[in-house]
């Protein structure tokens, strides 16, 4: 770790006692440059263990400290956390709360940041103030935990809970593929679905296959394959998503099929305009597809340079 | 293992190599089992993606519609393919097309050996779209990208090492006249073409 990482640490440290002890930000760097750099101590480690020597000199606990990002924990983001039993610090929205199926818990639910979701649990004897759906916080002193291979973080006794002024954007584990689109499956174009209540099964000759004979609404739709010469990934594109990609709307659609009498000319249609044209597509996965949230067609210029320059070098 | 089988993966290759692999394989004796043609610089393909110039349709069906298409690559060199009735999209692409148009052609290779015994390898196309010169340009540093990848591989390989991977070993073995060298060179002969058209591009 270079020196000047070193000393934002340290600095972060100073700043923790600046209340409390006098201490010298070089004297700092240095206690952590011995255990970082010659002892190959993680730096969270090193932290934390600078910060007790600081403790124990002053006479002082943990709580009492003040400033910087709590006391010496790592700032973590979730999808980052791997391992029970760890105390860190997360800073995330409250995504959902669920209803708590015992006493001893005063509120469950999910936490969420840019990198993904995480449980969370609040044990009712730790006293804390009550979390909000939608808010975001800075949650300081909080412990990982793990069941059955999935983590979760558990409030407690000595939490800091920080309303924070900013929203934290929740990421959905989303992913990213960028190819050559090299197919549109069936069941693409314009579709009947079933109108049901929580039933959006797509019909087939006008039957759903939990309700049977119904009467569809009309969906737009393009389950497309995105190919690098590498790999395959699977995609579907939702109505707003296929109305960007090829200009078509759903009332366009409906008047192409009125007009043709035949729905599939919509996907054909489609399929002039998008096939075996470049893009970059976002999103979550579902089973063995990417939805997509977000996507570009890929136009811009290449540079042939770089590899023009390796191929006359092998 | 999976339980549905996974879609091919479209494999990017300049005609030159495309038409050096007349040899093909299939992995189990199934009668449905994919058929693959070894592509030179050792990788498997049972589909391939290209994007490239149409310069020619033509009907050559006897009593029904079959049409031959011929799309040439930066390096002047040929892709083959033919549609007929069980190809009726592609086919219908080749019928209305006008050349020269860019066109991006997604398809399985053939192979079928003339009365000279010689081996011809070609496209069936399973779909064709006209698309634009940026489209091409990047299909064509994409291809080389890929290209070059299976051309250091092949070159950084130990043949006498048995954990080298199986379809190096094939190509050297099947393509024993053939030189790896020539597909580093369309590598640099299509990239060099391209640049040469963006610099009278850029000079217009």
């Amino acid at each position: 770790m270079t020196e000047s990482d070193l000393r934002t640490h340290a600095t972060e440290i100073h700043e923790q006692f600046s209340d409390q002890l006098e201490i010298d930000v070089d004297d700092v760097v240095e206690r952590l440059d011995t255990l970082v750099n010659d002892y190959q101590v993680p730096i969270s480690e090193a932290r934390r263990s600078v910060v007790n020597t600081y403790l124990d000199e002053a006479g002082m606990d943990r709580d009492q400290l003040g400033g910087g990002d709590g006391g010496g924990n790592e700032q973590v983001n979730v999808a980052d956390v791997d391992a029970p039993e760890e105390w860190v610090d997360v800073r995330a929205t409250v995504v959902e709360l669920w209803d708590p199926r015992a006493d001893a818990v005063a509120q469950v639910g999910l936490l969420g940041d840019e990198t993904g979701t995480i449980k969370f649990t609040k044990w009712s004897k730790s006293d804390l103030p009550s979390l909000e759906e939608g808010k975001s916080y800075a949650l300081r002193n909080v412990v990982t935990d793990e069941y059955q291979g999935r983590f979760s973080v558990k409030l407690n006794r000595t939490t800091t809970i920080e309303e924070l002024d900013e929203a934290i954007e929740v990421g959905d584990d989303s992913v990213e593929a960028e190819g050559a689109l090299v197919d549109i499956q069936s069941g693409s174009g314009l579709i009947k679905r079933c109108p049901e209540d929580d039933c959006t099964r797509v019909l087939q000759n006008g039957r759903c296959n939990e309700h049977g004979e119904v009467e569809g609404e009309f969906d737009l739709r393009i389950k497309g394959v995105l190919d690098d010469g590498e790999e395959v990934t699977e995609v579907i594109f939702d109505e707003d998503a296929t109305e960007e990609l090829t200009g078509i709307t759903l009332e366009e659609a409906k008047e192409m099929a009125m007009d043709a009498l035949d729905t599939t000319v919509v996907a054909d249609e489609m399929r002039q305009k998008i096939l075996g044209r470049y893009y970059r597509v976002q999103g979550p996965t579902f089973g063995r597809y990417l939805l997509a949230d977000e996507q570009e067609r890929l136009t811009g210029a290449v540079d042939a340079d770089e590899i023009l320059i390796k191929a006359r070098s092998i | 293992m999976a339980s549905t089988p996974t879609r091919e993966v479209a494999r990017r290759v300049f005609a030159r190599e495309f038409n050096d692999a007349s040899y093909t394989f299939k992995e189990s004796d199934d009668d449905r089992a994919p058929v693959y043609v070894l592509l030179p610089t050792g990788q498997r393909a049972n589909r391939v993606f290209l994007v490239g110039t149409l310069t020619e349709t033509e009907d050559v069906g006897e009593d029904s519609e079959y049409w031959q298409g011929r799309v040439v690559d930066p390096n002047g060199d040929t892709f083959f393919m033919y549609a007929g009735q069980y190809q009726p999209d592609a086919a219908s692409m080749l019928r209305e097309l006008e050349p020269p148009a860019y066109v991006a052609v997604v398809g399985k290779p053939r192979t079928y050996e003339t009365d000279e015994g010689e081996v011809n390898v070609s496209i069936r196309p399973e779909s064709i779209s006209e698309v634009d010169e940026a489209t091409r340009d990047r299909w064509v540093v994409e291809t080389a990208e890929r290209t070059l990848d299976r051309v250091k591989r092949y070159k950084e390989a130990d043949l006498e090492d048995p954990a080298t991977d199986e379809y190096i070993t094939m190509a050297d073995e099947e393509y024993e006249q053939l030189s790896i060298e020539n597909y580093r060179q369309s590598v640099v002969g299509a990239l060099e073409s391209l640049q040469d058209e963006q610099a009278e591009a850029s000079a217009d």
